[in-house]
């Protein structure tokens, strides 16, 4: 049985648009697949991630364009969904921000900073990202 | 509008932040205006045109290379060179040869091997200097 991880998750839109995705995220996405037992906590600006309908245009450079540019959203409900990681969010730092819980992804957790000490205490790992 | 003449210096390397993409975006709308630009790419940004960068599937999107078709620098150094030049301006693009030599990455599509006395000739040219330095 694989240890259980809990990945805090909050440099955000860091290179997203040349990796065309959060390079965290899409570890975990791939360990899922090798078979570890992921959690994210999504905290900071990378409570952002779980806002619904964003995006950014593609890089475009006269006849060279980006066509895949990243869908942070659609990444996050990917996690939830397709590689069953649960996905918390940190409601202080929603708040903090003036996110709504009504304008996030379905299937994402909303939990207080108070209590992820506690909820760390039910992981082999913890890892700050 | 008149033309003319900027310095950019970059220092990020690729993959790595935001500050690329925003650099290329500006030096974008410099080339489509027409507008001389002077790069030094410094440290790290000393490998944004290396030859060997290479595009690659994704797994985790289930995307092939073709479907993925992932970024790579070194595509948007020669579309910024070609833009420019189709545009009436012209890029020189000079990677600091010091930064070259740690880093392995002499091998470019693009652009000359420098130092920063080309980055001082360029402030010295130009009507403008825009740094975009690693925070």
């Amino acid at each position: 049985m694989a240890k259980k991880t809990l990945n805090i998750v909050e440099s955000a839109y860091r290179a997203v648009m040349e990796e065309q995705d959060d390079t965290i995220l899409w570890l975990l996405a791939a360990m899922q697949g090798a078979g570890a037992e992921h959690t994210a906590v999504l905290r900071g600006n990378a409570v952002n991630y779980a806002v619904a309908g964003q995006g950014a245009p593609g890089l475009t450079i006269g006849g060279w364009q980006q066509t895949q540019a990243p869908r942070m959203d659609n990444d996050v409900i990917d996690l939830i969904q397709k590689r069953k990681i649960p996905v918390l969010v940190i409601e202080e730092d929603l708040a903090a921000r003036g996110i709504e819980r009504g304008e996030l992804v379905p299937g994402v957790e909303l939990i207080s900073a108070k209590m992820l000490p506690k909820r760390m205490a039910e992981y082999d790992i913890v890892s700050h990202w | 509008m008149s033309q003319k003449t900027f310095a950019v210096a970059l220092m990020d390397p690729p993959y790595e932040s935001e500050n690329l993409t925003t650099a290329f975006r500006i030096l974008g709308a410099m080339a489509q205006r027409g507008h001389n630009i002077k790069v030094f790419a410094y440290e790290g940004a000393s490998a944004l045109a290396f030859a060997r960068q290479a595009p690659h599937p994704n797994p985790v999107h289930g995307k092939n290379a073709a479907e993925e078709n992932h970024p790579t620098t070194k595509d948007q150094v020669v579309a910024l060179l070609a833009l420019a030049e189709k545009s009436g301006g012209m890029v020189d693009w000079v990677n600091c040869g010091m930064c070259v030599d740690e880093r392995g990455v002499g091998d470019f599509v693009a652009g000359r091997r420098g130092s920063p006395a080309d980055f001082h000739t360029f402030c010295e040219a130009s009507d403008n200097v825009l740094t975009i330095s690693t925070k």
